[in-house]
């Protein structure tokens, strides 16, 4: 029997940069296929391919043995493909019925909401899946969401499912039962193709593995004759195995950031967002905040940063009381952030790199005279920092949105640490990013203790703090519940404090 | 006898609301497919033109409104071209429109002899039904005392309120100009759907613009909409684009701009530059409550957001 898809030498340059070269990659009818990559690996363009949203640049597919070349998604649908995007294809302002049905040339020219839900109704029933049709999408969980895209693909008569990074915002509960569903299509003869980059998902689900590397296929085998290791080692490469960062040695130095009973209250109905913290951060030293998120992390960094007033209680930066003092003020003392939210809070995206770099130093006599810009120092400055903390997809003349998620992580990094701040505090700093990117961002963290940093990290990765950090707080409901060094704990000891248990 | 005052300020609501109504019913077309056409105002006049020159002409204000519906509908698709294809700024495309549909329209009406501004049109739109109709008790004047447009924009408003909701490709109009990336990968055409209601917002404002000459004013002069195609883009937020609420708040509009005639009716005398203003005070004023009430917005989520499938 043909296989479903099989592309050779396929290849996608965006702005003469290659982001995908001569992959041949090759779906069987009936397989969940996981396509493993680190981000910008070339695994969303490889898919976006194949569901027709770009041209290849060079390149052919066959589909199910007939030459394929959809030029729209909605050409790549009339044959059979159809894709489950990260943020899906629904409307929001509509309801599930009128979702699942858009496009479907067998609805009525007339029609009515029930009509239309009974429609509905009847393609879920046919595929053994559930939405409640009447609905509006924007009231749906994110996994329900996802359910209602799968349907309005198979009522569309998909024959090869695409699913990029599905599980990234699915609780696992809801990942378990995306993977049953899968199973079951995939059992009924449907092609599915897993876009995913982690490790565990491809063992769990999948029966092939392709595993992409810089826009390359560096492997295509069986799920079985795989080990976790081995696709680690692919995705990565042989250069940079996870966990392969130094802990350097390093000494204790003087109290950089010291909190006195912070709280705040912002509703005195409620309870205090911080009630009463008090902690410290010496030169030298990472401090991992671990907790439940909710649990007054985020309010923590914002009011050390200053984006949050104090109710109460002292701030304190290397002796001086910082409490009342402004955002602008801090850093010019010394404090370097690197937020939670960091495509809305750390950067603009909309702008060029030299702009981002430039956000905080703005002011600085290196950068500007009076009210005009340096722009030429500005721009060495900027190409030292793409250098040095390795950026990679930087175009001239390109906004940063075109970065991938890692890449914008290190830029946020590149900038709060090229002002040599005393105090870094970090909050989430390697959330959503694979497995490389992460422990890249680890590594410069470390790096930097190691030259006399205070470090104060904010992770709801319980390993990552364990792992880092010389000294481990627990927040439970805005109080400090436990405060210890880290080789003195582990991870089931932390967790009974992050659920409250003392 | 205020019954008869009554029933006389709502007749005249009627019409000076049918312009804006027509514009409006058809501005919520442009509008859901996500395109924002503020240049109403200028197609507006456009229609208003056209379809007096051909009606002298002609003698036929039939004539003249199709003429009128058919250049209005092609003037649009500047912003078609500009808005959809070449994605530039609706703001600044529909404001230049109505500025340069001014300046053409005055260009027109300048041209021939004798030119347009100095002619008179006999033939305008005239009652469907017989005089002798027109005095039955409230229905007479309320409802069978109107021209053929008047009429036709009802029909127009009870077709957009259906397509819109109760049609397949209404549906799929909806789903263009709320999220055209997720219409686009259900296999819409997305610059079809918005050119083709660009146009047919074109057209319904050009059947405004021609009502104002071939019946409210049986007369053109220069930038003669004076601000109805700028409410009428109002009205359609006010109505949260939906046409049936459109043509109560048009109708509102009419009122209370021809509230210095009923007032002089009743024998009142208030300044007419106050009265001018009215409108505007009140617009505000309602569009402040409904989108305060509102509970899921009907505001087309891409409203004035061009649509570029390759952008990352």
């Amino acid at each position: 029997m043909e296989p479903a898809v099989r592309t050779r030498g396929l290849s996608k340059d965006f702005f003469g940069q290659s982001v995908l070269e001569d992959v041949d990659f090759d779906l069987r009818w009936g397989e969940i296929h996981a396509l493993l990559g680190e981000n910008g690996a070339g695994k969303s363009t490889l898919c976006s391919i194949l569901a027709g949203l770009y041209h290849p640049t060079r390149g052919e597919m066959m589909l199910a043995g007939a030459p394929y070349s959809p030029h729209s998604p909605h050409a790549a649908l009339e044959a059979g493909v159809g894709m489950v995007y990260q943020h899906f294809r629904l409307v929001e302002q509509m309801t599930v019925a009128e979702n699942i049905l858009l496009g479907n040339p067998d609805v009525p020219v007339r029609m009515t909401a029930s009509g239309l839900a009974d429609r509905a109704r009847e393609v879920m029933d046919r595929h053994g899946l559930w939405i409640e049709p009447t609905r509006y999408v924007a009231d749906l969980a994110v996994g329900e969401k996802q359910q209602a895209e799968i349907i309005r693909l198979l009522n569309r008569g998909v024959k090869v499912l695409i699913l990029d990074e599905p599980t990234a915002v699915l609780t696992p509960r809801e990942a378990e039962a995306l993977f049953a569903t899968l199973r079951n299509l995939a059992d009924q003869g449907q092609g599915v193709i897993l876009v995913t980059h982690k490790l565990r998902e491809v063992q769990q689900s999948a029966d092939t593995v392709t595993v992409l590397r810089s826009g390359k296929k560096v492997a295509h085998q069986g799920v079985e004759d795989t080990t976790t290791h081995d696709l680690a080692r692919l995705m990565i490469g042989d250069d940079l195995a996870p966990g392969s960062g130094v802990d350097a040695s390093h000494t204790t130095g003087d109290k950089l950031l010291e909190l006195h009973s912070v709280s705040v209250v912002s509703d005195a109905a409620t309870r205090p967002e911080l009630d009463d913290v008090s902690l410290t951060v010496r030169a030298g030293q990472i401090v991992g905040v671990a907790g439940v998120s909710g649990n007054g992390q985020r309010e923590l960094a914002e009011v050390i940063t200053g984006l949050r007033t104090t109710t109460s209680g002292t701030i304190r930066l290397r002796g001086e009381d910082i409490s009342s003092q402004t955002i602008g003020s801090r850093i010019n003392k010394g404090m370097g952030f690197v937020p939670e939210d960091r495509l809305t809070r750390g950067l603009v995206l909309g702008l060029e790199i030299e702009d981002n770099v430039l956000l905080r130093s703005q002011r600085d006599r290196e950068f500007s005279i009076g009210p005009f810009l340096r722009l030429s120092a500005i721009r060495q400055w900027a190409r030292r920092l793409i250098d040095r903390f390795d950026i990679r997809g930087v175009r001239k003349g390109l906004p940063i949105s075109v970065l991938s998620g890692g890449n914008l992580q290190r830029l946020i990094l590149a900038r709060e640490l090229s002002r040599q701040p005393a105090l870094l505090v970090a909050s989430e700093p390697t959330r959503g990013l694979d497995v490389g990117a992460a422990e890249a961002v680890r590594t410069t963290l470390k790096t930097e203790r190691g030259r006399g940093v205070g470090i104060l990290l904010f992770s709801g990765d319980l390993e990552e703090v364990l792992g880092i950090s010389d000294e481990v707080v627990v927040m439970y409901e805005g109080r400090i519940v436990a405060s210890r060094p880290a080789s003195e704990v582990d991870v089931a000891q932390v967790g009974r404090w992050m659920a409250g248990v003392t | 006898m205020n019954d008869w005052v009554l029933i006389q300020s709502l007749v005249v609501a009627v019409s000076t609301g049918t312009p804006v109504v027509l514009a409006g019913s058809g501005a919520i077309l442009t509008q859901r497919s996500g395109v924002l056409d503020l240049g109403v105002e200028g197609t507006m006049l456009i229609g208003a033109v056209t379809g007096f020159w051909v009606t002298t002409a002609t003698d036929s204000p039939f004539a003249g409104l199709v003429v009128a519906v058919l250049a209005a509908a092609v003037f649009s698709m500047i912003q078609g071209v500009l808005a959809v294809s070449l994605r530039a700024n609706q703001v600044v495309v529909g404001v230049a429109l109505v500025i340069f549909g001014s300046g053409l329209s005055s260009f027109i009406g300048s041209q021939g002899d004798p030119p347009l501004a100095r002619r008179f049109s006999g033939a305008i739109f005239t009652p469907v039904y017989p005089e002798s109709v027109h005095d039955w008790p409230a229905v007479g004047p309320l409802l069978l005392s109107h021209d053929p447009v008047v009429y036709m924009s009802w029909a127009f408003v009870a077709v957009v309120q259906w397509y819109v909701f109760r049609t397949r490709t209404g549906m799929h109009l909806r789903a263009v100009g709320h999220d055209p990336a997720s219409a686009d990968a259900a296999g819409l055409r997305v610059s079809g759907m918005r050119y083709l209601h660009v146009a047919l917002g074109g057209a319904a404002a050009g059947a405004g613009g021609g009502y104002l000459t071939l019946r409210l004013f049986s007369d053109w002069f220069d930038d003669m909409t004076a601000g109805m195609g700028w409410i009428a883009v109002i009205l359609v937020i006010l109505a949260s684009w939906r046409s049936l609420r459109l043509l109560v708040a048009a109708y509102a509009f009419g009122a209370i701009s021809s509230l210095g005639f009923t007032l002089q009716l009743l024998g009142w005398n208030i300044p007419t530059e106050l009265l001018a203003i009215l409108p505007f005070l009140v617009v505000y004023l309602v569009m402040v409550f409904v989108s305060a009430a509102e509970r899921r917005s009907q505001m087309p989520a891409a409203l004035a957001e061009p649509y570029f499938r390759e952008s990352r």
